[in-house]
C-alpha cells in the first residue's frame, strides 16, 4: 500500500496551468526525488504537498488520510528548504526546538529531543550559535535538524544542497543517504541535479511543463528513459541522439551523406518497425567505447570509424567526440587512449544498451 | 578594496583627505552654531545679553533662566513654566510612535508575507497618505475628533499621529519585509505557529534596524508637529511646541531671551536623546546586515 499518494493534482496559477494533471505514489519509507528543468513544476508540486501552495484541483493523501484541505502544520510533514529558513534571531537549539514549542512539548522533553538530534547530526557544539555565525554545511545540517527533530510521516527537501560548494555538496549527499537508510523515513525531494536524483532516490519521477515524462527507480530512468527528454536530461555527458532509418536488417545510421552505416536492431525492440520509418537511437557514452575497452559480452555490436573532433580526459576516462557524415557522438574509452583530434578511430557501439525512439512521438520504441 | 587604484599618488590622496574633512568640518560649524547660540543664551543674564556679544561665551553663567523656563515662565496667563507641557507631548508621542510603529509593522507583515487579491490597491492608498499635505486634512479632521468627543485631549492628539504616520510607517516596514525571505514565514507555518506567532517571534525581532529607523522619525515628526498640536488642542492640553510659542509670544514687558532660549533646549533635548541613543543601534544594525551572509 502506497504511503504518500498524489491523485491528479492540477494546480493554476493565473492563467498558466502549472501542474497538469500529477499521479505519484510513493511506499512508505520511499526517497522519491522530483527532477526536472527549472520551471517544470517541482517546486509547485513539493509546496502542494507541503500545504503551502493549495493545488487547483486533485488530492493529497498521507498514509490513508486525505491532507489537501489541511493546513500545513496538521499534516506531520517537515521541510527542508533551499536557503535552509533557519529562524536568525534564534539559537541553534531554539531553532530546532521551535516547532515542539509550537506544539506545546514541556521545556524539559524539548530539550532531550534537541540533545539527541544534535547528536545524531553531530552537531552539539553549535546549539548555542545563532545561523548568521555557522557555515553553509553547518546551516544545512541544522536545517535537517529541524525537520528531524519532529519526527514527522513525511520529509520534504527543496533543493538543499544547492547552495553548497561542489565538494561539500557531495558530503552532504552522502549523508542524505545514509540518514534515509538509518532512520527509514519517507522523503520526497526535489532537485534540478540528475546525478542527486540518481544517487540520492528509489524512485524518480521526471518532470516536465508540469506533466510526469517517466517514473521510475533509477536504474530504469537511465537505462530505459520513456522518451527523448528524459533521455536526453538525465545522464552526463548526455545520451547520444542518433538519427537513423530502418531498412532490411537493420538500423542506417548516418545515412546523410551517402551509404551510411547499417546496425541491427536492438535487443531492447521487441515490436517490429516498417521499413522506411525513421527512427532515433539512444546510446549511452559508455556504450560507445574503443576496441579495447568494449563489452565483449554484447550480443549486439557495431564498429564504425569516424573522424575524431574533440578528446577529453577527465582523469578516470576519456570521452572522444567523433563525426561521420555530420553527425556528431560521444563515446566513453579508456584513461589511457592516446588519441588525437582529426585522427580516424574506432569505435564500438554497444547495441545491446541501445533504446530505439519515435522521432514524431519522441516516445521509446518497444 | 583588494586592488587599490595605484594611479593616484600619495600626495593627491591626501589633498584628498583634507579638502573632504575641511569641508566637512565647516559645515559642522555651520549647523551646530545656532545650537551653541541657544545654549550660551541660556545661560546668560539678560543684561548680559544686551551688551550685544551673541557669540561670546557667558561670562557667569548660570541655569536660573532653564528653572524659570521649566517652572515659572509665563505661557498665557498661567505662569508654571513648560513642564505641564513637556509631559503633555511625552504622553502623546510614546503612545503614538509606538501605536503606529506597532501597526505599521503589522501592515507590512501583511502586505508582504499574507497576499490578498487587491493588495497593491491598498498600499499604493496608504503610500497616498504619505502625500497629502497637513493642512488638507485638518477640517475633517477636526470634525471626525469633534463626534469621537475625543477634541482637545492628548488621546485625540494620539490618534492623528498615528493615523497620519501609518502611511509611513507601513511604507518602511513593507519595503523591509519585501527582502525578508518568504521561507522562513513558510518554515514557521510547518512548523505550527500562527499568524501573530510568526510575527512576534520571527518577523518583529529580526525587524531592529527598520523599528529604529521608524521610530527615530515618527518621534522627531510627531515631538516637532506645530500644526496639528495648534489645531486641535489648546490651553492645558496643548503639546511642548505650541506651549513653547506661546511662550515665546507672550510678553510681559521684557523679551526674556535667556529664558526663550532654555525653553527651546527642552523642547528639542527629547528627539536629539532618541537619536543619540537609538542611532548608535541604527548603525549598528545596518553592520550586522551588511557582513551576514
Amino acid at each position: 500500500m502506497s504511503f504518500l499518494e498524489i491523485r491528479n493534482i492540477r494546480k493554476k496559477i493565473g492563467s498558466v496551468e502549472i501542474l497538469k494533471g500529477i499521479d505519484i505514489s510513493l511506499e512508505k519509507g520511499g526517497f522519491l526525488v522530483l527532477v526536472g528543468p527549472s520551471g517544470c513544476g517541482k517546486s509547485t508540486l513539493l509546496n502542494a504537498i507541503a500545504g503551502l501552495l493549495p493545488p487547483s484541483s486533485g488530492d493529497i493523501v498521507i498514509d490513508g488520510q486525505v491532507v489537501t484541505d489541511l493546513h500545513p502544520s496538521k499534516r506531520d510533514i517537515a521541510m527542508v528548504f533551499q536557503s535552509y529558513a533557519l529562524y536568525p534571531n534564534m539559537t541553534v537549539e531554539e531553532n530546532i526546538a521551535f516547532a515542539l514549542e509550537m506544539r506545546g512539548v514541556d521545556k524539559a522533553g524539548r530539550a532531550k529531543a534537541v540533545a539527541q538530534v544534535a547528536k545524531t547530526l553531530q552537531i552539539e557544539h553549535l546549539l548555542k550559535r545563532r545561523p548568521s555565525q555557522l557555515s553553509g554545511g553547518q546551516r544545512q545540517r541544522v536545517a535537517m535538524g529541524r525537520a528531524l527533530v519532529r519526527q514527522p510521516r513525511v520529509f520534504l527537501f527543496d533543493e538543499p544542497l544547492s547552495n553548497l560548494d561542489a565538494k561539500l555538496r557531495v558530503e552532504v549527499r552522502a549523508e542524505i543517504k545514509a540518514l534515509h537508510q538509518n532512520t527509514h523515513a519517507t522523503i520526497v525531494y526535489v532537485t534540478h541535479d540528475q546525478i542527486e536524483a540518481m544517487t540520492l532516490a528509489t524512485k524518480i519521477v521526471v518532470l516536465k511543463e508540469g506533466i510526469v515524462q517517466q517514473v521510475g527507480t533509477p536504474a530504469e530512468i537511465y537505462n530505459r528513459p520513456a522518451n527523448l527528454f528524459v533521455a536526453d536530461f538525465m545522464g552526463s555527458p548526455a545520451m547520444n541522439m542518433l538519427k537513423g532509418r530502418v531498412v532490411a536488417g537493420g538500423i542506417q545510421l548516418f545515412g546523410a551523406g551517402g551509404q551510411g552505416v547499417t546496425v541491427k536492431i536492438p535487443p531492447s525492440v521487441t515490436t517490429s518497425i516498417p521499413e522506411g520509418s525513421q527512427v532515433v537511437l539512444g546510446l549511452r557514452p559508455e556504450a560507445i567505447s574503443d576496441q579495447g575497452s568494449a563489452d565483449a559480452a554484447a550480443a549486439a555490436s557495431a564498429h564504425i570509424d569516424a573522424q575524431v573532433m574533440i578528446v577529453e580526459p577527465t582523469g578516470s576516462d576519456t570521452f572522444v567526440t567523433g563525426k561521420l557524415d555530420g553527425t556528431t557522438f560521444t563515446g566513453r574509452a579508456r584513461a589511457e587512449t592516446v588519441v588525437e583530434p582529426g585522427q580516424t578511430f574506432r569505435f564500438v557501439f554497444n547495441l545491446d544498451k541501445a533504446v530505439v525512439f519515435d522521432p514524431e512521438s519522441g516516445s521509446r520504441i518497444d | 578594496m583588494s586592488a587599490a587604484p595605484e594611479t593616484i599618488s600619495a600626495g593627491s590622496a591626501r589633498f584628498t583627505r583634507f579638502f573632504i574633512y575641511g569641508a566637512l568640518i565647516i559645515l559642522a560649524i555651520v549647523y551646530l552654531l545656532p545650537l551653541y547660540v541657544m545654549l550660551s543664551t541660556s545661560l546668560k543674564s539678560l543684561d548680559e545679553i544686551r551688551g550685544g556679544d551673541m557669540l561670546a561665551l557667558p561670562t557667569d553663567p548660570s541655569i536660573a533662566a532653564w528653572m524659570k523656563a521649566w517652572g515659572e515662565a509665563c505661557i498665557g496667563v498661567s505662569c508654571v513654566g513648560i513642564k505641564g507641557y513637556f509631559w503633555n507631548s511625552i504622553k502623546m508621542v510614546v503612545p503614538a510612535v509606538v501605536i503606529s510603529t506597532l501597526l505599521g509593522a503589522l501592515n507590512g507583515y501583511v502586505l508582504t508575507k499574507w497576499r490578498f487579491p487587491g493588495h497593491k490597491l491598498v498600499f499604493g492608498m496608504m503610500l497616498f497618505a504619505c502625500f497629502i499635505p497637513f493642512q488638507a486634512v485638518l477640517i475633517p479632521m477636526a470634525r471626525l475628533l469633534g463626534l469621537m468627543g475625543l477634541s482637545n485631549s492628548t488621546t485625540g492628539l494620539v490618534m492623528v499621529h498615528v493615523v497620519y504616520g501609518l502611511g509611513f510607517t507601513t511604507l518602511f516596514f513593507r519595503n523591509y519585509y519585501e527582502a525578508f525571505p518568504d521561507e522562513l514565514v513558510k518554515a514557521a507555518m510547518i512548523d505550527g505557529a500562527g499568524f501573530f506567532k510568526i510575527f512576534w517571534r520571527i518577523l518583529l525581532p529580526s525587524s531592529g534596524p527598520i523599528i529604529v529607523v521608524t521610530v527615530i522619525y515618527q518621534f522627531t515628526n510627531i515631538w516637532n508637529d506645530f500644526l496639528f498640536g495648534v489645531s486641535f488642542s489648546s490651553g492645558e492640553a496643548s503639546p511642548m511646541t505650541v506651549a513653547l510659542n506661546n511662550l515665546v509670544s507672550s510678553s510681559t514687558g521684557v523679551k526674556e531671551y535667556n529664558v526663550d532660549m532654555a525653553a527651546a533646549v527642552f523642547a528639542a533635548l527629547p528627539t536629539l536623546f532618541v537619536y543619540v541613543v537609538a542611532g548608535r543601534y541604527f548603525v549598528r544594525g545596518l553592520m550586522a546586515g551588511a557582513v551576514k551572509g
